[in-house]
């Protein structure tokens, strides 16, 4: 295979082999694990080599099929894209490793489907990364919004009725979004991003313009989970299988952030978005304040582990919804920035919760009583996640949090300031919670009664690498936000 | 008042869309059966298929498939064709929407036997007992 | 003043981090483990000290571990104030080290695994800070530090344990995120970078009046560690602690950790010639006296004997803030010099109080009339450690105490001299009967007349050492007062 469409098959091969694994997978279930583990560790490395390739050669694009642009399917491989590849890529071979014991513990015979599903998904994340096409981009999000769908209908209990009403939300999302490119298309009369760019500030009729980007930026906060759009999420990912919030949560709001940030900054530009309409900016990081602070808030009443993180994580798109529409350099390389430490905090935390539930059947805060002494690996790296939630140094999330705070300071935004402050406390309670209640014992209880049991290995060793990894990251987060988050930003940041 | 009614009628099909979406969101949001819920998840889909294809529309326009060698005689000739790209993507769109709907008639017929039911009220009141 | 780049200075802060993990492994064998913490623990003092000779010529040692904000590395300086805080702290480590093996195997407690590991991590948090070089490396260990000691106030994993371990963290790391981070923020835009500096690095920065002030108390308030009213309320609390935590952790390390964070930013952030300008001096000041005096006076109503010394800790801290704020010579250098008299002082009350418990089972002071002639080890050395605090001669902590009536007087604020007097009669209220009674009071239990003998000498060695370390230091402050010279005027 030649090196210079390596990003093809970082694309076609999780893609492909999804189909093998339903298919080998019916045989026998022993091909699912080697399949899917292989496809994606090819897809790490391959996605690795495409950011090196983009980081020393630039930016180029790729045309699927030789249709020239702006008929054909246009790939744009930046150095914002190449490392949502990565981070992808990789994300998704950890949560594998992990889901692939989960999944045989929560859904015993299924494993191929789950996994051909959870394969399409990957490829749809991946391909939604890639794509400069506004409709094509539809297309992938519908992608992945189905098998996401899928996934979460596979749980046990309510989940179905949780999967059913994330597929109305979900479709209305989506269906804002196709509205808003069909104004556009009106407009312009073309689909192919860097085309609309080029086109749009020539074109009069700014309130239609307005009432696009209006439509494309609803949709999107739809599907991320943006407070108060944010109904569907808590039910979604926690009722579904563990193994597919496992995936779902670190990745999907953050591949929609990613989204908002392309769509903001490559179909628009930031001159429509923050000088023409300062007001609007203003509004947004206003909500993004009362998003995290609301959300925060709503962690607090919660009394299940996965639950309560489900909350976060709405808490934690207003972070990065806030950072990118603070307009200027600092706001806007924390929120890149945090699309990384957030998915890999997020993992770091899921992956602890999978080993929890897989050992106890369930995350409820009662059943964690003790749980220190029972299962300490897993506790250690739980505690580095939250750490990192609750951005204490040097671990990732402090860093990101960082530079949206500096941020926030120099736009004068101090409402979003005090906001991101607010959230870290209302983190460190909510975490502090759980690291009490496993901490210590019930009343009467002695010490020492609990032996370890521990998840198995192939749960701990992703576990314990993403814990690391949340150090390493914080600790490298100089060069990473030199040598690439830099040149990821958008122009003119 | 004739101003308004002119503007009604020159583009009464984007008017016709409106109107189609508003039901169909109002069906997703307000209607407590779920089918009911889906039904108009598709009205509002079709909606916006509707804007696309109609956006394709030129007046005496031809259709460069039908009567290929009539329309296309004196080359290709932007003002006497319509503009066959949304409706193309419109396919691919339609595509989309029987998946979704199809997914979601398979999550409601797991509800149902989960259920016996697919009145949101009934499901939540047994889910409260 | 010139730096030499070396690894040094990191190999000081992770010794004892990476030595949390042989503790940690040999667990089973306490014999083994116990020698690994008092290797660890010599080794610190050794690299410490190590540093000296260079120190007092002058010079210093820097290492930079990673590069994080445009201008502001995690890097690590050996300088003269962290030298000599590092100095005391690791010393002092040493000395809590042999006392813990006496207290917790006499106590016979559990868990001695993860507590002396949390310990290990703890010093390294506070070897740390003292090094750190700039703003934000002091708040990642400042932070460590806050976490590393949790472990170590609930160790007994009861419900009080639970309540005070809430309240700790409430008050330090609610502190700290929400009112010392924004301020680290604050100072960032303005100034570019958080170097420790000379002279401060606010002072070209433009900033108003009103923004310095906010930021100083933001910061004051921040570093919620050193106990400044009305954020003082985790110290008490966390008394429930076993008493070698107690005494080095919440009479040396934590909360010193915290005065040496505000001393930090007040020389080196902002710079005393800044603060003279805008005259915010006298918020220092006031917040400090305020504490000292409540604090001295509620220290007087106490009668469990850890919690009066939480409360002669609280006001004894403010002392070197109030030093600090003074902003006149003598001041700033009682203050900081305040820092390692007291320290040597109230470790040896606080292991004074755990031989006490260890030996005869007391927590209260008036169940403990007469003891004094049952232990008369412990109490000679509890009389060395009261004197020292209260600030007499011949012991360490009157020079320090003398430097800042003399700053008191040369700042030209006579109010603060009459703070100072008054609290020093107050400390001696609330100590020296103590003493008294227990050498003099007729015995408050029969069992005192006979059964009890002075704590094991794994308890009583270390305490005898810091206190003669108080009367030596007396005699001998030259390092001490040379090393804060070169950190003030350099």
């Amino acid at each position: 295979m030649s090196t210079s469409n390596l990003h093809m098959y970082v694309l076609a091969v999780p893609l492909l082999t999804a189909f093998f694994v339903n298919l080998l997978g019916r045989i026998s279930r022993r091909w699912v694990a080697p399949l899917v583990l292989g496809a994606l560790t090819f897809a790490s490395l391959a996605s690795l080599c495409v950011l090196g390739k983009v980081l020393r050669h630039g930016s180029f694009s790729y045309t699927v099929g030789n249709w020239q642009p702006p008929y054909g399917i246009e790939l744009l491989l930046d150095p914002l894209s190449a490392l949502m590849l990565v981070l992808i890529s990789v994300v998704a071979l950890f949560a594998s490793i992990s889901a692939i014991q989960s999944v045989r513990q929560e859904l015993p015979g299924q494993e191929h489907l789950f996994f051909t599903l959870y394969l399409i998904l990957i490829a749809g994340l991946l391909g939604l990364v890639l794509t400069a096409d506004a409709f094509n981009l539809y297309v992938l999000l519908e992608i992945t919004s189905i098998t996401t769908y899928g996934l979460i209908a596979m749980g046990k209990g309510r989940a179905p009725l949780a999967s059913f009403n994330y597929i109305i939300m979900g479709s209305i999302g989506a269906c804002f979004y196709l509205l808003g490119v069909g104004y556009l298309y009106l407009m312009t009369g073309s689909l192919n991003m860097a085309d609309i760019a080029g086109i749009l500030p020539t074109v009069d009729g700014t309130a239609a313009v307005a009432t696009a980007l209006a439509f494309i930026l609803v949709g999107l906060w739809i599907k991320m989970a943006f407070f108060p759009l944010h109904g569907w999420l808590p039910n979604a990912y926690s009722l579904a299988p563990t193994g597919a919030g496992l995936l779902a949560a670190p990745l999907m709001t953050k591949v929609s952030i990613y989204l908002m940030v392309r769509v903001m900054f490559w179909l628009f530009s930031s001159d429509f978005l923050f000088l023409q309409n300062p007001l609007v900016s203003t509004l947004v990081v206003w909500a993004a304040a009362i998003a995290i602070v609301s959300a925060s808030c709503l962690a607090l009443a919660q009394r299940d582990l996965k639950r309560m993180l489900t909350y976060i994580i709405v808490a934690e798109v207003g972070y990065m919804v806030g950072g990118i529409w603070l307009a200027n350099s600092a706001g806007m390389t924390g929120a890149i920035l945090h699309i990384v430490n957030d998915a890999l905090m997020t993992l770091c935390l899921f992956l602890a919760v999978a080993a929890i539930v897989y050992k106890l059947g369930s995350g409820e805060f009662d059943k964690l009583q003790g749980i220190y002494r029972r299962m300490p690996v897993t506790m250690a790296a739980f505690t580095v996640g939250a750490f990192s939630m609750i951005g204490i140094p040097p671990t990732a999330g402090f860093f990101s949090k960082w530079y949206l705070i500096q941020g926030g300071i120099e736009a004068g935004h101090w409402q979003y300031v005090i906001a991101l402050l607010f959230s870290s406390l209302v983190n460190a309670v909510l975490f502090f919670r759980i690291i009490e209640i496993g901490y210590f014992f019930k009343d009467g209880e002695q010490h020492g009664h609990e032996k370890k049991e521990e998840a198995p290995l192939l749960m701990q060793a992703p576990l314990l690498i993403s814990a690391v990894a949340l150090i390493v990251v914080g600790l490298g987060s100089g060069p990473l936000v030199e040598s690439i988050i830099k040149l990821a930003l958008p122009a003119g940041f | 008042m004739e101003q308004f009614l002119a503007l009604i009628i020159a583009k009464y099909n984007y008017w016709l869309y409106v109107v189609l979406m508003m039901i169909g969101f109002y069906a997703m949001i307000g209607k407590r059966n779920l089918v009911k819920k889906l039904i108009g998840m598709n009205i509002f889909q079709t909606a916006i298929i509707l804007l696309f294809v109609s956006a394709g529309v030129k007046h005496g326009g031809k259709i460069p498939i039908l009567d290929k060698y009539e329309v296309l005689k004196h080359g290709v000739d932007a003002t006497q064709i319509v503009n066959p790209l949304p409706h193309v993507l419109m396919l691919t769109a339609i595509v989309v929407s029987v998946s979704v709907t199809g997914v979601a008639l398979a999550v409601l017929l797991r509800i149902y036997r989960e259920y016996g039911t697919l009145e949101e009220d009934e499901i939540l009141e047994k889910l409260g007992k | 003043m010139s730096y030499q780049t070396s690894i040094w200075p990191l190999a000081a802060v992770l010794i004892s981090l990476l030595g949390s993990i042989p503790i940690m492994l040999s667990g089973r064998q306490p014999n083994l483990r116990e020698s690994w913490t008092l290797l660890i623990a010599l080794g610190k003092v050794v690299i410490v000290a190590s540093f000296l000779p260079t120190v007092l010529a002058g010079g210093g040692y820097e290492f930079t571990i990673a590069e994080v904000v445009p201008g502001v590395p995690i890097a690590l300086r050996v300088d003269a104030m962290g030298m000599f805080f590092a100095l005391v702290a690791s010393i002092l480590w040493f000395f809590t080290s042999v006392y813990s093996i006496g207290y917790m195997r006499s106590l016979n407690e559990h868990g001695q695994t993860r507590y002396f590991a949390s310990f290990a991590v703890a010093i390294s948090a506070t070897i740390g800070v003292a090094f750190a070089a700039n703003l934000l490396t002091l708040y990642l260990f400042y932070e460590m530090l806050s976490l590393s000691t949790y472990p170590l106030v609930t160790h007994h994993q009861d419900a009080e344990a639970r309540k005070s371990g809430r309240k700790y963290l409430t008050y330090i790391l609610g502190t700290s995120i929400a009112l010392a981070l924004p301020a680290m923020l604050i100072v960032y835009s303005l100034a570019g970078n958080l170097d420790f500096k000379s002279g401060g690095i606010l002072a070209d920065s433009g900033a108003s009046p009103e923004t310095l002030a906010l930021v100083l108390v933001l910061f004051l308030f921040g570093f919620a560690k050193s106990g400044l009213m009305p954020f003082h309320g985790w110290l008490p609390a966390a008394m429930v602690a076993p008493t070698p935590v107690s005494s080095f952790l919440h009479g040396v390390a934590v909360v010193k950790v915290g005065v040496f964070s505000i001393l930090r930013v007040i020389f080196h952030i902002f710079g005393a010639d800044l603060l003279l300008d805008v005259n915010l001096g006298v918020v220092i000041t006031t917040i400090a006296s305020i504490t000292i005096i409540v604090a001295s006076l509620v220290a007087l109503t106490q009668d469990n004997l850890k919690r009066r010394l939480a409360y002669s800790t609280i006001g004894q801290l403010s002392y070197m803030i109030l030093g600090a704020g003074m902003l006149s010579a003598a001041g700033m250098t009682g203050g900081l010099l305040h820092i390692g008299m007291h320290a040597f002082g109230k470790i040896t009350l606080f292991f004074c109080a755990g031989a006490i418990y260890v030996a005869a089972g007391k927590k209260y002071i008036s169940q403990m009339d007469g003891l004094g002639r049952r232990m008369p080890i412990t109490y000679l050395a509890f009389m060395f450690g009261s004197l020292s605090i209260i600030g007499m001669p011949p012991l360490g902590g009157f020079i320090s105490k003398w430097n800042l009536v003399i700053g008191a007087v040369d700042s030209g604020q006579l109010i603060l001299l009459l703070v100072l007097l008054v609290s020093s009669l107050l400390n001696a209220a609330y100590f020296l009967p103590i003493v008294y009674r227990g050498f003099f009071a007729k015995a408050a239990d029969p069992i005192f007349d006979e059964g009890v003998k002075e704590a094991p000498l794994f308890c009583l060695v270390p305490l005898s050492l810091t206190a003669c370390a108080s009367l030596a230091l007396f005699f001998y402050p030259d390092i001490f007062l040379r090393l804060v010279q070169l950190a003030l005027f350099p």
